[in-house]
């Protein structure tokens, strides 16, 4: 939008509209599918608003599985992850950043290296390693894969790193130790990158398919998003309305989170790359 | 005397060292469990036949032969292949676009910015619902709209030759934003004083971009093409979902053909050998991205 030219602008402007519909549009469509009769979904031409609203899909919806479950299954699995991301990354960060021992560099390989160990090509013999212990389907196959993460202990050890030793030595004679040092002192200083690591884990664990599809059978420790996909196998005929306001117990929760924290978000997103 | 200085310090420094391996204990032990040991077994197993049931038996490099030399496979390297392609170069240029016309702190372009990164931040699982319910044959939106414009309707997902391009359409849909804020986070750190002193000698916008935004650029450029190179090699949500590697093998990709192995014909072997295969690649783009930047970090997912 940078010309000068009062038409070239209203044109950049129109393009970027309508690409910013394109975008958003099929949200719009989402809701309103999930609001509609059956009658309504297969209606030709397709109507813009569905009236009069049926409420009544959500409560279908919420009822084809047990929801309750999902979701709290979603927030044990999410939270416990980060809560162990955070804590085991930032005990490994103060030890690469503030300490020198013998063999940290080497260690210090080890993780990042781990960068490069996807989900996608570690799911094969986590599973079988976790069936051989008999931990399909707990809460331990969700969390305990992740429990550490390469990225959030690089990105906690760089900004640990540039906190002055000055900082440290102060807390030390004030007879801090090691925990409090890091969690009262560091911590803190550190905060906008673990905030930005914390919502880049939430976002990706919240959402998160792959993972339990291939770790869980069990309804009883299924995930949100995946109780959602399974919206689709049950029942027959064009359920969309029904599959779509299941659709929305999925979207909400994310739009909602980036209405309040957009500016959080997209930086959490933006972090590493090169600027 | 420097006996006795060693002598001095030598419980300090090994009291720091038990207390580092203390504090990183914890992180190596998770990351040898379910980092390192997974690719080590992935090796080893991918030289046995195992259906997870009878003893496993050892057959040498044959399933590595028996990959290369399946028609399907090379189906699946192809498809993977164009869908990464695709989706890198359509996202990479709409994003670049995006940016480039959004490059302003007003008000209405961080409007515009919100609207396009949203679906970035969306479950895989909602936006493939949405999007198989979007191209329905019968009901949905998309034909509904190309028959407005006098266009003949698509089987989107089941037609042999368009589903793969399909989910490219869909997956450069729910992507776009994000090298839209890398290119924006790319562009605002160019300083104003090269366009200024452009402008001074009478150089362009095209000129302009073409000589200083596009150079400067770069290292995004590149940074981006290789993280959305390796995210989209990983794509597997939108797949299993919207069309399960159908129409027959069209849409099979490289980690639904592992998981299809793996989960559905108990090739335990086989799916093994694909995984490492597939981890050189990832090895070999990291590799490279590491020459570039001196610093591997890429945390982007697609798919």
């Amino acid at each position: 939008m940078g010309s000068r030219n009062p038409l070239v602008r209203s044109l950049m402007v129109a393009f970027l509209a309508i690409i910013a519909l394109v975008e958003v549009f099929p949200y719009f469509w989402i809701a309103t599918t999930s609001l509609k009769d059956l009658r309504g979904v297969i209606q030709f031409p397709p109507s813009l608003l569905p009236l009069p609203p049926h409420w009544e899909n959500y409560a279908q919806a919420w009822q084809s599985g047990p929801f309750p479950r999902y979701l709290m299954n979603n927030i044990i699995t999410t939270f416990g992850i980060l809560i162990i991301q955070l804590f085991l990354a930032c005990l490994a960060a103060y030890a690469f950043s503030k300490l020198s021992f013998p063999g940290r560099d080497v260690c210090f390989y080890v993780v990042v290296s781990c960068l490069m160990v996807p989900p996608q090509v570690r799911f094969v013999p986590i599973y079988i390693m976790l069936a051989k212990v008999g931990l399909l389907n707990t809460y331990a196959a969700l969390i305990l894969p992740y429990a550490t993460s390469a990225l959030g202990t690089f990105l906690i050890r760089e900004a640990f790193a540039n906190i002055s030793d000055d900082v440290l030595d102060a807390a030390r004679i004030d007879g801090a130790d090691v925990i409090q040092i890091i969690f009262r002192i560091m911590v803190p200083i550190a905060k906008p990158t673990i905030i930005a690591f914390s919502l880049f884990s939430v976002v990706y664990h919240w959402n998160d398919y792959f993972w339990p599809l291939v770790m869980t059978t069990n309804e009883a420790v299924r995930t949100l998003p995946l109780g959602v996909a399974l919206l689709r196998e049950e029942g027959t005929g064009a359920r969309w309305h029904i599959i779509m306001a299941g659709n929305m117990f999925v979207v909400v929760p994310m739009f909602l989170a980036f209405l309040v924290a957009q500016r959080h978000i997209i930086r959490a997103f933006t972090f590493t790359s090169p600027k | 005397m420097p006996n006795a200085i060693s002598y001095r310090r030598y419980p300090v420094v090994r009291r720091e060292t038990i207390l580092g391996y203390a504090l990183i204990l914890p992180s190596l032990a998770v990351f040898f469990t379910f980092f390192i040991y997974p690719v080590l077994y992935s090796l080893y197993l991918s030289f046995f036949r195992w259906d997870m049931m009878m003893p496993k038996q050892f057959v040498g490099a044959l399933n590595y032969r028996e990959l290369t030399a399946s028609a399907e496979f090379r189906e699946v390297i192809w498809n993977t292949l164009r869908y990464s392609v695709g989706v890198v170069l359509a996202a990479m240029a709409a994003g670049l676009i995006l940016a480039l016309l959004l490059n302003r702190r007003t008000a209405l372009s961080s409007f515009f910015q919100a609207c396009i990164f949203t679906s970035y931040i969306v479950s895989w699982v909602a936006v493939s619902l949405l999007w198989i319910w979007m191209l329905d044959p019968q009901y949905g939106l998309v034909n509904y709209l190309t028959r407005f414009l006098k266009m003949p309707a698509q089987d989107w997902l089941g037609n042999h030759r368009l589903a793969l391009w399909s989910l490219v359409g869909v997956t450069v849909w729910k992507i776009v934003g994000y090298p839209m804020v890398i290119f924006l986070a790319g562009l605002q750190s160019i300083s104003r004083d090269y366009y200024e002193a452009a402008a001074l000698d009478g150089a362009g916008a095209w000129q302009q971009f073409r000589f200083i935004t596009w150079p400067l650029l770069t290292p995004t450029t590149l940074f981006l093409f290789i993280t959305l190179s390796i995210a989209t090699f990983q794509g597997f949500d939108i797949v299993n979902i919207m069309t399960q590697g159908g129409p027959v093998h069209a849409t099979s990709i490289y980690v639904f053909f592992i998981y299809e192995q793996a989960f559905h014909y108990f090739r335990l072997g086989t799916a093994s050998a694909a995984v490492v295969i597939c981890f050189m690649m990832i090895l070999l783009l990291t590799f490279v991205e590491h020459r570039v930047f001196r610093r591997g970090v890429h945390y982007t997912e697609v798919g």
